[in-house]
């Protein structure tokens, strides 16, 4: 099922963090298998924010020597940025398996996250000035707990519940995605694409990777494909409503913007909240309800709908 | 200007759109009589006096608490009752099977009040998806908008949203009728069987899909109309009952109910011909 929800507070910062926890806690219900924010804050001139982490959570319960091997992956990822020519400037240590750097690094994105992500269980969930992706296992309250965002300030963000239907409980296979390679921007989704193995196949004849068999991941890929096309980003999800097949509402994050698209079937829900400085959309009207208890208007997008706002 | 009493049953239920073929074959229809009292008896469904008036505050309380202290207010014979702060929360006020005065005093989540025989609900907010889904009898307003597969299967009373709703109005509507002040999304009316559905504002594409039967009139601009499909001619008598059904709940059709479009299906099914008692009580 899942449950998707995005916010953007346009011309001023909030708890986004606070705000994403008590939305998504309200759809625990509609999938408890893991949890994932995409958080904008406020940028850092010149650095980057990289969340990446060298294990699943799986992998990093089992074994005496998984901790030893851990500090290597994490010791082989920080050589390789150097080598590249990036450099860290700050580097903290969330769980056993995620790490949070600041890194100061302007050469080809691509390159850069492919050689780190060639180090034995690494991968990156996000890099971005303002991006930050955070997922793992469990629901909101735990998530949020276990990588302290209660407190976190920025302009937007958005988040997933995931109940796990064609792949793995794991963290490469829960939402958001990133969309490699392309700074800030991220991806959740709701629904089935039913032309995800022929669209992948294609994306992948153009250089693009993938790190799961999730179909959700597709959509992130399609808009950086679209991306490096140098389409904007309403457009390339017009594009989408007709090219992705299926039952989907996804959001799509950027630096400055929040998208949202529904298929023409209108078969997964949205319902949405608008006002002059405030967006909120959610699966479910009592995620929004959890951080508007007063009563306000709200309204169900169409089929075929593309929305986007800005910061 | 006809008068709609001078007509028989069938005359009026032919004019307006439905099928009046008599079976000839077998059936699994079972119809309900009006005469044969023990037909509307349920368990759970309780005496209650208007009169007697309770509110409950469901702010920090469960679905299922706030349909159980319902259930008890009923039981106590309270016929008015009045949830404050609903907050969206699923599957309020469902399974009422008698007369009650019932106000939402803000929005809910989905399948609200589904299955429902009776009763008189206002809602003063929005309700999400799947709202009155299998609703038999009553009267239902909701003051703001809807979300998707609004009143599903209803079989009879009237459902009314002022504003917008989603996707699916009425799929599979088995009688009663239907009211949207606003537009309403794709597929509204698929596979309806019958009833009536009226569409003040635009309707989304495949209006009508698959429908066997019914009646939809949309007052706004139709996206497209789905499979079977077709329009209808506006008789005396349409105009006669829209403008009826829409003054009792102060709507009006913004170019005038004169001007609407009406929608039937296009095709004939034998099994789709006598009207249900909920349903005469409820037309005209």
């Amino acid at each position: 099922m899942c449950g998707i929800a995005g916010i953007i507070h346009r011309g001023a910062t909030g708890n986004i963090g606070g705000e994403m926890s008590s939305m998504l806690q309200s759809l625990r219900h509609r999938g408890p298998d893991s949890t994932g924010f995409a958080i904008y804050g406020v940028p850092t001139s010149g650095e980057m924010i990289m969340r990446f982490k060298v294990a699943e959570q799986e992998e990093a319960r089992h074994g005496f020597a998984i901790v030893d091997k851990l500090v290597a992956r994490r010791a082989e990822v920080d050589k390789r940025i150097e080598s590249m020519g990036g450099e860290i400037v700050k580097a903290e240590q969330v769980t056993d398996y995620a790490l949070r750097y600041h890194i100061k690094f302007d050469g080809d994105l691509k390159r850069f996250a492919d050689y780190i992500e060639d180090v034995e269980g690494a991968e990156i969930l996000s890099i971005g000035d303002a991006l930050e992706l955070i997922k793992d296992l469990g629901d909101a309250s735990r998530v949020v707990e276990q990588y302290g965002l209660s407190d976190f300030t920025g302009t937007h963000a958005i988040g997933h519940t995931r109940m796990a239907t064609e792949s793995d409980v794991d963290i490469r296979s829960a939402h958001p995605y990133w969309a490699y390679p392309f700074r800030d921007i991220a991806v959740v989704h709701n629904g089935q694409l039913t032309n995800y193995w022929k669209s992948r196949r294609a994306l992948e004849h153009r250089g693009h990777r993938f790190v799961s068999n999730c179909d959700s991941e597709l959509i992130a890929v399609y808009i950086a494909d679209r991306q490096s096309r140098g389409q904007p980003l309403e457009e390339a999800m017009q594009d989408s409503i007709t090219e992705l097949d299926g039952v989907f509402t996804y959001l799509v994050a950027t630096h400055d913007s929040l998208g949202m698209a529904k298929d023409v079937m209108a078969a997964k829900p949205m319902v949405l909240y608008e006002s002059d400085d405030f967006i909120a959309l959610a699966s479910e009207e009592v995620a929004i309800r959890s951080i508007f208890p007063e009563e306000i208007d709200t309204t169900d997008p169409y089929e075929g709908e593309v929305r986007v706002w800005h910061t | 200007m006809a008068h709609l009493d001078d007509k028989p049953q069938d005359d009026k239920s032919h004019e307006m759109g439905m099928h009046t073929e008599q079976l000839a074959g077998r059936t699994q229809q079972v119809f309900f009589s009006p005469t044969e009292e023990d037909n509307f008896l349920y368990a759970g469904a309780f005496e209650v006096d208007f009169n007697k008036r309770a509110e409950i505050d469901a702010k920090e309380m469960t679905a299922s608490e706030i349909n159980l202290k319902i259930r008890e207010l009923m039981a106590d014979g309270h016929g008015t009752i009045v949830i404050k702060n609903p907050l969206a929360k699923h599957s309020l006020g469902v399974g009422i099977l008698n007369r009650l005065q019932l106000y939402f005093e803000g929005s809910l989540g989905y399948f609200g009040i589904g299955l429902i025989d009776g009763p008189n609900v206002r809602v003063k907010g929005r309700v999400g998806w799947s709202f009155a889904e299998n609703m038999m009898a009553g009267t239902v307003i909701v003051e703001k908008n809807a979300g998707s597969c609004f009143g599903a299967a209803i079989r009879g009373g009237d459902l009314v949203c002022r504003g917008d709703v989603g996707a699916r109005t009425g799929i599979d509507q088995k009688g009663g009728t239907i009211i949207v002040g606003g537009r309403t999304g794709a597929f509204s009316g698929f596979m309806m069987q019958r009833g009536r559905m009226v569409v003040l504002g635009n309707a989304g594409k495949n209006l009508g899909d698959s429908m066997y039967d019914g009646t939809i009139y949309v007052g706004g601009e139709i996206a497209d109309l789905g499979v079977d499909a077709v329009p209808g001619e506006m008789t005396e008598l349409d105009v006669k009952w829209l403008t009826e059904k829409l003054a009792l709940y102060e709507l009006k059709a913004p170019k005038g109910v004169e001007k609407m479009q009406k929608i039937v299906s296009g095709k004939m099914l034998w099994n789709y011909d006598n009207l249900e008692p909920t349903e005469k009580k409820m037309v005209l």
